[in-house]
């Protein structure tokens, strides 16, 4: 229908067959190429708020030790609080709030990173906002994406959130130091992310005890190598 | 809500090809897999779409189901999530075959008529 009398004539339908996120595709395909170039490792992290995302980057920092060099790109709604605890563990990181968003997209990645500036052979962390929901969806252009979960959270999180858990190449199940005081039976958590992800390795460990840990940074050197 | 991102990034893409014209319908592709939930589009369509070229264009969605593919018996079945059993074997293994699309199937578009809208009436 015309959009000006209402008469019939005038409407066209004009096919267009393009991919919703073709822009964040674009993006983030710019963004690997980036990083390709630089030889630079990038790896998106993503879980629940809580999980102990910036705990477990403040233990990767001290454990890698400079060897190789890591940077941090910090998603959240609002505040620095995280990437404050990043710098004081001594590394280099930018923080990115989303506002209103609820994920990070392949451009504040682009604009972050041009900030950041890692130096070659290095690897850049993404702490994603905290949320098992949108970010699933946006491709950032990193190597790999590592889902962190905690044995607080309910061992029924990935059939809950079954997009977040697919994306995976590896889940870490943190706060494995806990497991004595929750009601969490770590064979049904396995289980039920067999269902949505039988690909996806599995590190358990607890951030702040250590327990773990050496399989993390062994995992992370072997991608950096 | 990342609804409002999809439909953002919507908009975008229809203004980029569309000059002037005024859109009157627009036809998206999302599939039950894809992790957008069309309800929620529907729901904050219009809000997104005020101000821009496809404001008061009407929102039409294909929702195509999902087709997995059982990596034990090799069965292939619907899927209305990611959280799966094969009908045939039980096994959860599975291969997502279709029904993550996410799409701008087409948009109709009307030129501009030569009648104005309202018709100028002397008294």
């Amino acid at each position: 229908m015309c959009g000006t009398c209402g008469c019939s004539a005038n409407s066209v339908t004009v096919p267009l067959e393009q991919r919703v996120l073709a822009r964040n595709d674009d993006l983030a395909q710019r963004n690997r190429e980036w990083l390709a170039q630089r030889d630079v490792l990038a790896v998106n992290l993503m879980s629940s708020p809580g999980s102990g995302k910036t705990t477990l980057l403040e233990r990767t920092i001290r454990e890698l030790g400079g060897d190789p060099a890591v940077s941090v790109v910090e998603g959240d709604q609002e505040t620095a609080f995280d990437a404050e605890r990043i710098r004081a563990a001594g590394c280099r990181v930018v923080q990115v709030n989303t506002g209103a968003g609820c994920h990070l997209d392949a451009g504040m990645v682009a604009g972050a990173l041009d900030d950041l500036a890692p130096p070659a052979r290095s690897v850049v962390f993404v702490e994603n906002v905290g949320n098992l929901v949108c970010p699933a969806l946006f491709d950032l252009g990193e190597r790999h994406r590592v889902v962190i979960t905690s044995v607080t959270e309910g061992e029924e999180k990935p059939l809950k959130y079954p997009h977040m858990f697919a994306a995976a190449d590896v889940v870490v199940l943190n706060k494995t130091d806990l497991l004595p005081h929750v009601d969490f039976d770590v064979d049904t958590f396995v289980r039920h992310l067999d269902r949505v992800n039988p690909r996806a390795g599995l590190i358990r460990l607890s951030a702040t005890g250590g327990a773990g840990v050496e399989t993390w940074i062994a995992l992370v050197r072997g991608w950096r190598r | 809500m990342h609804e409002v991102s999809i439909i953002q990034e919507v908009v975008a893409a229809i203004a980029a090809r569309s000059g002037d014209a005024r859109i009157t319908v627009v036809r998206l592709e999302i599939g039950k897999l894809s992790g957008v939930v069309a309800d929620a589009v529907r729901f904050c369509f219009d809000l997104v779409a005020e101000g821009t070229v496809v404001e008061g264009a009407r929102l039409v969605i294909e929702e195509p189901a999902g087709r997995v593919l059982c990596r034990d018996c090799a069965a292939e079945y619907e899927a209305e999530s990611l959280v799966v059993l094969c009908p045939a074997c039980g096994s959860a293994y599975a291969e997502v075959l279709s029904g993550r699309e996410l799409r701008i199937r087409s948009v109709e578009v009307s030129p501009s008529c030569a009648v104005p809208a309202v018709a100028p009436r002397t008294p």
